[in-house]
């Protein structure tokens, strides 16, 4: 649980922004499109293992099985 | 300790700059920062909520209070804390149906574990009653 997190994400989605408007000015939409939907698994993949860490802490901290 | 209030200040001040910055070009990834940030400060609370938690569990084991009944309240605050975060970051896309679906739901799931307090209480008063 560190504060990089952010970081990476907005990096993440800074990249995704500019690579997705330079395929766009080129003409490729497609491929843009295609980075977009990547950028969005990629950061989807590390929050979902966030929110299953403050689940699993909220669980054992108020016995919830 | 106290100081980490300012940790989450200024936590909070950065995330809100980076997701307003991300929200023009991809609103997805800004309501992904919005996301996380919201989980670390949540992490970061409830490593202090753990000693209170300790705490009232050892008073109530003082005054024989029955385990059920703290253990539930437990389990409600836990509900009702986490319903509220979901419903917070669906209400921040912009999904207020869905938040406020979320937050019926808890509030269904926290009925039903009190009902059988209220059994307990129903009872008592029964018996109270000639």
């Amino acid at each position: 649980m560190d504060v990089n997190m952010i970081f990476k994400i907005a990096a993440v989605g800074i990249l995704v922004a500019v690579l997705n408007q330079v395929l766009v000015r080129t003409g490729r939409e497609e491929q843009a499109m295609m980075v977009a939907l990547a950028g969005i698994v990629i950061v989807l993949m590390m929050v979902i293992k966030m929110i299953s860490d403050l689940f699993n802490t909220v669980r054992t901290m108020f016995q919830l099985y | 300790m106290q100081m980490e209030i300012f940790q989450i200040v200024g936590l909070g001040l950065i995330a809100a700059v980076l997701a307003v910055l991300l929200k023009q070009h991809r609103p997805e990834i800004a309501l992904h920062v919005s996301v996380v940030t919201g989980l670390i400060i949540i992490m970061l609370i409830m490593f202090k909520l753990a000693s209170v938690l300790e705490a009232l569990q050892g008073m109530a084991q003082r005054i024989n209070v029955d385990t059920v009944y703290i253990s539930t309240i437990f389990k409600i605050v836990g509900i009702a804390y986490i319903a509220e975060f979901g419903s917070q970051v669906c209400r921040d896309a912009g999904e207020t149906s869905i938040a406020s679906k979320i937050e019926l739901a808890g509030k269904v799931i926290i009925m039903v574990l009190a009902v059988p307090i209220l059994m307990a209480l129903l009872d008592l008063i029964i018996s109270i009653v000639p």
